[in-house]
């Protein structure tokens, strides 16, 4: 057995699939004893440290950080006995940022490693919980025909309406030797299969097969007992030439000449995890508050230059300052002149909060989070500026907890950072309020009297029309925009 | 009352308050060890049962030495899980006094009804610890012979097992096994969780109305996975007891002394036929509620730092260093003994063969049965029509 050791990502929790490689603890290189904590990896249910399962020095690292790992994978090569000498094979590479790219080659690896190590008897491998993948050859006998006359009825369905095979059996005669204690059922229920919308009778492992094979088994009409699929069935159908106008997805790879790019030139991602959540949370918003959106051009050129005198004091030197500083600011002080613009629909009651937990919408690697900042009316000048910061780096490094994005009442989206205008952004739900702040440009702008070029910017506030009406939004929105456009005054008229 | 046991002593009823220094500020809670490790000579509970303990130094050195492997071997299946070799695990991490202490004042004859976080108490049973592990790395189905270890298979249901143990207690009494030293008594563990289910309740009922030899022992670790306790009660759990009509005291479940004191005391009352009690360990998870549970979520870090100045191993180690009963060489041995232990643990662990599919046939009647004969035939025929296929 090799010396060196493939660890593959384990299931954390019960039943995950995947997992999120947060931090390495170890480099290439690095000694490390039993136990010790190598990786944080997050899973849906939680953050985790790995401790190593080896002692030795670490050979190679897989995964990058920020990767997403499907449970199985091997994410870190140990050397489990780094002191007798070279190995044989060259050594594979130390950068774990190239790793992501090298996804294919943990293959090469798994197959010098014997996976983990300590082979149990039956050829299985403890990876995981009970059974790992099998590295003997399996020895079971193929299937016996339970039904030995008719798996040729297995041709694929052309996808018509009405699933007319192309030789129609009938009912009774497709039933082959169905037990006798389930008759009646058997003949009414058995082949209403493809078009009724009933579940296709297949066992396990024939569902594992079609799966492998890409054969769909809908499409498919069972030759077994009570009409179910047997292996055959797949079989066929897995190697039947479509030659029909609408190639199944399964044999598309040999029709049409479209096919040589994947089946329909169509990805198809599984929607989980954040995408989700942000789906969920859209449209319920979308489809319950009835929103309006509002826009307001301001020249925000003395705001940019008060926040360079800004930059300039020294108790200020090492602070992160940005518009969206100021953007904020313009927003709580808002905020405190139209209290009722912070506020939850409750059904039967407008909910209105003394306190402003402002959310700031970040793109991130995982999507769309929306951190806030708990009681940001509170907070100074500069207190905002470090709570600001804090919460895009940690949202930057994956570390949002959800704590810091519950309880949101009011949002910033930033989509400035792309380099767009302006936009009509959707409410979070629970939210009667968001703004959108855009691009700050230099465009020709009246100012004194003249064209000249000023440091514009278009704001886009969306509310909740069931809670705000048009002159509250647009007082809001207005204050909003004085503010920026003169942040000194403001701040001597307001407080 | 039994006389002559090793280590524990109580006394008549309202005696003094001697010692009692408010080491917690907590009146109510039994304490023999402060976190400091100052031992305080005796203490009275609610109902005026003096409880005091008064071991040899050897066997203060055996309940340090317990602790901390208890700790190790809890600590190693905690790794093992992360590396993928157990589905799952329950931690004991924190609420080792409240297990070692209940798990040694257990004698031979009585018997254990344990939830799935009971490893402490296994391994004070003298089981040996690799016995649960097949059950969290699904190579069995936790299934053993309870009669072999006076120690009744994990039970994943909560509050479940308080009945199973109400009903062999009430056996117990059927079977005239009460009334002297050598009288068998029951201790049936649960969480404050699980006060909140009716199986509790209805436990307390029965085993109150039929006076059944047993002891309730309420791990108070403050989450319900991550309900807090608040949720469960409006007062103290020991309470709840006064209502059934038995005694309910509360104990610092990070104090194996006392732990022990009140446990032992409250065995030997049932043994002797005064029925039941409830003990509610005051004690806290440190860490999560299973390997698939992140306690950050729902609790916050300044109550875990609290709790981490009280914790059971520590405050043991400053009693044995301060009393001179132990010293640094002792510590270190036991350091090396339960890493070797629990490097033993996993090897054995690593080694644990796979069952046979059709094994899970097996045991489901003792004498067997013809239907499950049939299901047996049927999946082994299922079984041998696979082919080439790894599943």
């Amino acid at each position: 057995m090799s010396r060196v050791k493939e660890f593959n990502l384990p299931d954390l929790g019960e039943g995950l699939t995947e997992g999120e490689i947060l931090s390495w603890l170890v480099k290439v290189g690095d000694t490390i004893e039993l136990n010790q904590p190598i990786v944080e990896v997050e899973t849906a249910k939680a953050a985790v440290e790995i401790p190593a399962k080896w002692a030795g020095r670490v050979q190679s690292i897989f995964q990058a950080e920020g990767a997403t790992v499907e449970v199985g994978t091997p994410i870190i090569a140990i050397d489990t006995d780094p002191t007798a000498g070279p190995l044989e094979t060259p050594e594979p590479t130390d950068d774990a940022a190239k790793a992501s790219s090298a996804a294919g080659e943990p293959a090469k690896g798994s197959a010098e490693s014997g996976q983990n190590g300590d082979a149990a008897s039956g050829g299985r491998t403890p990876v995981l919980v009970g059974y790992g993948p099998r590295t003997t050859a399996a020895k079971r006998r193929p299937r016996k025909g339970v039904a030995p006359a008719a798996p040729a009825q297995a041709a694929p369905v052309p996808a018509q309406p009405a699933p007319v095979p192309a030789q129609p059996a009938p009912v009774p005669a497709q039933t082959a030797p169905a037990p006798a204690a389930s008759g009646p059922r058997a003949t009414g229920n058995g082949h209403s299969g493809p078009a009724g919308g009933a579940r296709v009778l297949a066992k396990p492992p024939v569902r594992k097969l079609a799966k492998d094979l890409g054969v769909d088994l809908s499409t498919l009409i069972g030759s077994g007992p009570l009409g179910s699929i047997s292996r055959e069935d797949v079989r066929q159908a897995a190697s039947a030439t479509v030659t029909t106008a609408q190639p199944l997805a399964a044999a598309a790879a040999v029709g049409s000449p479209a096919a040589s790019v994947g089946a329909h030139r169509e990805q198809r991602i599984p929607v989980k995890g954040v995408r989700k959540l942000t789906a969920e949370n859209m449209s319920r918003s979308a489809f319950t508050a009835p929103h309006v959106t509002e826009f307001l051009t301001v020249d925000m050129t003395r705001a940019m230059k008060a926040l360079d005198r800004l930059r300039q004091r020294r108790e200020w030197r090492d602070v992160r300052v940005s518009p969206l500083l100021l953007v904020a600011k313009a927003v709580l002080l808002a905020v405190r002149r139209h209290p009722m613009v912070n506020s939850t629909w409750a059904g039967e009651e407008i909910v209105v909060k003394d306190y402003v937990n402002l959310g700031i919408a970040a793109a991130t690697e995982r999507g769309l989070i929306v951190p806030n900042v708990k009681d940001a009316g509170r907070l100074t000048l500069r207190e905002l500026a470090d709570s600001l910061t804090d919460l895009v780096q940690t949202a930057k490094a994956g570390k949002t907890s959800p704590a810091d994005m519950s309880g949101g009442t009011l949002t910033i989206t930033n989509v400035g950072v792309f380099g767009v205008d302006t936009g009509t952004p959707i409410l979070p739900p629970g939210e009667s309020a968001i703004l959108a702040f855009g691009a700050v440009r230099k465009m020709p702008w009246v100012h004194k009297g003249k064209v000249r070029p000023r440091q514009v910017t278009t704001l886009g506030l969306s509310f909740d029309h069931r809670i705000i009406d048009g002159e509250l939004g647009s007082r809001f929105l207005r204050d909003i925009g004085d503010f920026l456009a003169d942040p000194e005054a403001a701040l001597l008229a307001w407080t | 009352m039994a006389k002559g046991d090793p280590g524990v002593s109580t006394r008549g009823r309202r005696a003094v308050p001697r010692s009692r220094k408010g080491a917690t500020g907590d009146p109510e809670l039994v304490q023999l060890l402060t976190p400091e490790g100052e031992r305080i000579e005796s203490v009275t509970g609610p109902d005026g049962t003096e409880y005091r303990v008064d071991f040899t130094d050897e066997e203060y050195r055996s309940f340090y030495r317990d602790l901390v492997l208890v700790r190790k071997l809890d600590a190693e299946a905690t790794a093992l899980q992360r590396q993928g070799e157990l589905g799952l695990w329950a931690s004991l991490l924190g609420q080792e006094a409240a297990q070692v202490g209940s798990g040694r004042a257990l004698r031979t004859q009585d018997m254990a009804f344990p939830t799935y976080r009971e490893h402490g108490v296994l391994y004070c049973r003298g089981i040996d610890p690799i016995m649960p592990l097949g059950l969290f790395r699904g190579v069995d189905q936790g299934g053993w012979d309870p009669n072999e270890f006076k120690f009744n298979m994990y039970t994943i249901v909560i509050g479940a097992q308080t009945l199973h143990a109400t009903g062999y207690a009430m056996g117990i009494t059927m079977d005239g096994k009460t009334g002297t030293d050598e009288g068998e008594a029951v201790i049936a563990y649960f969480g404050d969780g699980a006060t909140s289910q009716g199986d509790v309740n209805e436990s307390f009922v029965w085993a109150s109305v039929f006076n059944a030899p047993m002891v309730f022992f309420c791990q108070n670790n403050q989450y319900a996975i991550s309900e807090p306790l608040e949720r469960q009660t409006r007062i103290p759990l020991y309470r709840r007891a006064a209502g059934f009509g038995f005694p309910g005291v509360r104990v610092d479940g990070n104090d194996v002394l006392a732990s022990y004191a009140v446990t032992r005391h409250a065995l030997d009352n049932a043994r002797h036929g005064q029925g039941p009690s409830l003990i509610e360990a005051y004690t806290y998870r440190m860490g999560a509620h299973t390997t698939s549970d992140d306690p950050t979520r729902y609790r916050i870090a300044s109550e875990v730092e609290a709790w981490q100045a009280k914790d059971p191993i520590a405050r043991m180690k400053a009693f044995l260093e301060k009393q001179k009963i132990a010293g640094d060489d002792f510590f270190a041995e036991v350091d090396e003994q339960a890493k070797r232990e629990s490097v033993h643990l996993r090897e054995r662990v690593l080694e644990m063969p796979n069952p046979e599919p059709s094994s899970m046939f097996d045991h489901v009647y003792p004498n067997g049965s013809p239907l499950v004969d049939q299901q047996r035939a049927q999946f082994t025929q299922y079984l041998e029509s696979f082919e080439g296929s790894a599943h």
